[in-house]
């Protein structure tokens, strides 16, 4: 199983990571071999199962609908690259 | 590193209340262990002697107020995975190079309650992917037992810091073996307990319905005494599970007769080296020595574990891993165009070659046209190798087998290679999928006089059981008090 270029692309797009032309092949081979680990799970007639999302099967709690966290902000954002006035900056996305 | 004496914790713990010894001297002692072996093995990433020294005043206050615990004054030496207030948890990368947790993990705060003093933190694969130390931003881990053989990972540098008696113990995470297999490579003992036993609030996260994190230590009983520490609710993790505690030491001096072992034959095929079979079916014919039977069992399906994984633990991580972005804490890129390529070059620098890989096959096997196909398939075969175990389980108490098919090998040599690496957790993954316990303990020694583990996989919740299994062969066997030479 092996990607295309525009497909390694795409997935480095959606997860927000550039990749620079020099890394595409070596990227897109790395990729095909963990794809080619994973194709082995075709072989496995999974009809009617039940995917399995978790280890334990998890009930959601629910908590009382009470205020139990104080607030953190500035030791919060003291870890951040950008903050001002109690932001966090980012660069200007509209014009 | 000429001090090869191996306290065990429950050594220190009895000299401290016997008050041989101060945790401040205790500290101080480990310490200098530290600085004068540390260079070699690169094991801890952060030491802060001032930060160490009041912790061990607080737990020599406590002792003098009468308040000591089991656990209180004894030294440990925590992963860099875990947040804890005055350290960094950089997570053996480039992105948190500057980070300083706001808050403790619940396993700190756990360990802080019970008085455990903090060595330092120790190397890791970065966040936790990879089965050598080699991804570390930090540099790779050196093996106490061979200096130019990997310690295993991703807990590496927990399992090289007690193995060369710099800390008597360590906390680790394991989400496809990353305690057992360092456990195994390093010929310490550890365990990954049930998941959702131990607290994952402020564990960075890799797989989240894998990751489970464990203490190291060189025995089953120092295992069984810090899990006391680490195990309990914790509200603030949603998969915490809601039990009332127990006592982990109870079964150390339970007999093995009766004992029913299931020996999985999936795990004896091709891949297993010599030296590896022959430490285990030793330590199985020990085992038999003391009382226990053996049976063959069949874990069908155990071979698409690590395919499994390799959809499920990426795809996890690459949600949990969207996180860093260079807005909220972490490294951002000097230079960008824009938000967006902000974001691409805050991530393209600050993840090594790894990590970017799993975090784009998840991508992939989460996308639109991929999702059923790899990621729901993933998860159904899940379900077929939990339900292999939930079977297995009717016909034994306990399965053993080994924890890794090679004993620990060189640094560099599956850098290249990195399906190889994940083959090396064939045995260990199928046990996170399932969620069950797993530990690995010294059984022998094979290539090149490397140590070989012995895993022991316990049903939900039978942790007891596992340790006191394991504290048996240890009363019986050697294996875990051979120290490195050097």
């Amino acid at each position: 199983m092996s990607l295309t270029d525009q497909q390694v692309r795409h997935i480095a797009k959606l997860a927000r990571i550039e990749l620079a032309d020099g890394q595409l092949e070596r990227t897109r081979d790395a990729l095909g071999s963990m794809l080619g680990l994973i194709e082995q799970l075709q072989a496995i007639d999974t009809t009617g199962v039940e995917p399995m999302a978790h280890a334990t099967d998890l009930v959601l709690r629910l908590r009382d609908d009470a205020i139990s966290e104080t607030d953190h902000r500035s030791a919060y954002q003291a870890v951040a690259p950008a903050v001002e006035n109690g932001l966090y900056l980012v660069p200007r996305v509209i014009e | 590193m000429s001090d090869r004496t191996m306290d065990t914790v429950k050594q220190l713990s009895a000299r401290l209340a016997a008050g041989e010894v101060s945790a401040v001297e205790l500290a101080q002692d480990y310490l200098a262990k530290i600085q004068a072996a540390n260079p070699a093995l690169n094991a801890f990433v952060e030491l802060n002697e001032a930060q160490t020294l009041i912790e061990a005043r607080a737990a020599d206050a406590l002792r003098a107020e009468g308040r000591a615990g089991p656990l209180t004054g004894v030294p440990i030496a925590h992963k860099d995975i875990f947040c804890q207030t005055g350290w960094h948890a950089r997570c053996g990368s480039k992105m948190l190079e500057n980070f300083a947790a706001p808050y403790d993990a619940g396993l700190i705060e756990r360990a802080r309650a019970a008085g455990l003093v903090t060595l330092g933190r120790t190397n890791m694969d970065e966040f936790a992917m990879g089965s050598t130390n080699e991804s570390s931003h930090y540099g790779v881990v050196h093996n106490p037992w061979q200096l130019d053989a990997v310690p295993g990972g991703s807990s590496g540098g927990s399992a090289a810091a007690v193995a060369a008696g710099i800390a008597p113990a360590a906390s680790g995470t394991d989400t496809g073996g990353s305690i057992r297999q360092p456990a195994a490579f390093c010929g310490i003992t550890g365990i990954k307990p049930t998941y959702g036993i131990v607290s994952r609030w402020g564990m960075i996260a890799y797989a989240s319905s894998l990751d489970q994190g464990g203490p190291m230590a060189h025995t089953a009983e120092d295992c069984a005494l810090l899990l006391n520490a680490f195990a309990g609710f914790d509200t603030r993790d949603a998969t915490s599970l809601e039990r009332a505690p127990e006592d982990y030491t109870r079964a150390l001096d339970a007999p093995l007769a009766g004992l029913r072992i299931g020996v999985p034959k999936e795990f004896f095929g091709e891949g297993m080296s010599d030296d590896v079979r022959a430490a285990v079916e030793a330590a199985l014919a020990t085992f038999r020595t003391l009382g226990a039977s053996t049976v063959e069992i069949s874990l069908p399906r155990s071979g698409y574990a690590v395919p499994a994984y390799y959809v499920i633990a990426p795809a996890e991580a690459s949600s949990n891993l969207n996180r860093f972005d260079g807005v909220r804490y972490g490294y951002r890129a000097p230079e960008y165009r824009d938000l967006n390529d902000m974001y691409a070059k805050t991530r393209a620098q600050g993840f090594g070659e790894e990590v970017k890989r799993r975090i784009l096959i998840g991508t992939y096997v989460l996308s639109h046209g991929y999702y059923d196909a790899y990621y729901l398939q993933a998860q159904r075969v899940r379900r077929l190798i939990a339900d292999d175990y939930r079977a297995a389980f009717r016909d034994c108490d306990l399965i053993l087998g080994p924890t890794t098919p090679t004993v620990a090998y060189g640094i560099g040599d599956k850098a290249d290679d990195p399906l190889s690496m994940y083959l090396g957790d064939i045995y260990t993954t199928s046990v996170n999928l399932a969620g069950l316990p797993g530990m690995s303990i010294p059984c022998g020694f094979g290539a090149g006089g490397l140590p070989v583990g012995l895993q022991i996989v316990g049903n939900y919740f039978d942790e007891a059981r596992m340790l006191g299994a394991a504290h048996r062969f240890q009363q019986a066997t050697d294996w875990h008090l051979r120290t490195p030479p050097g």
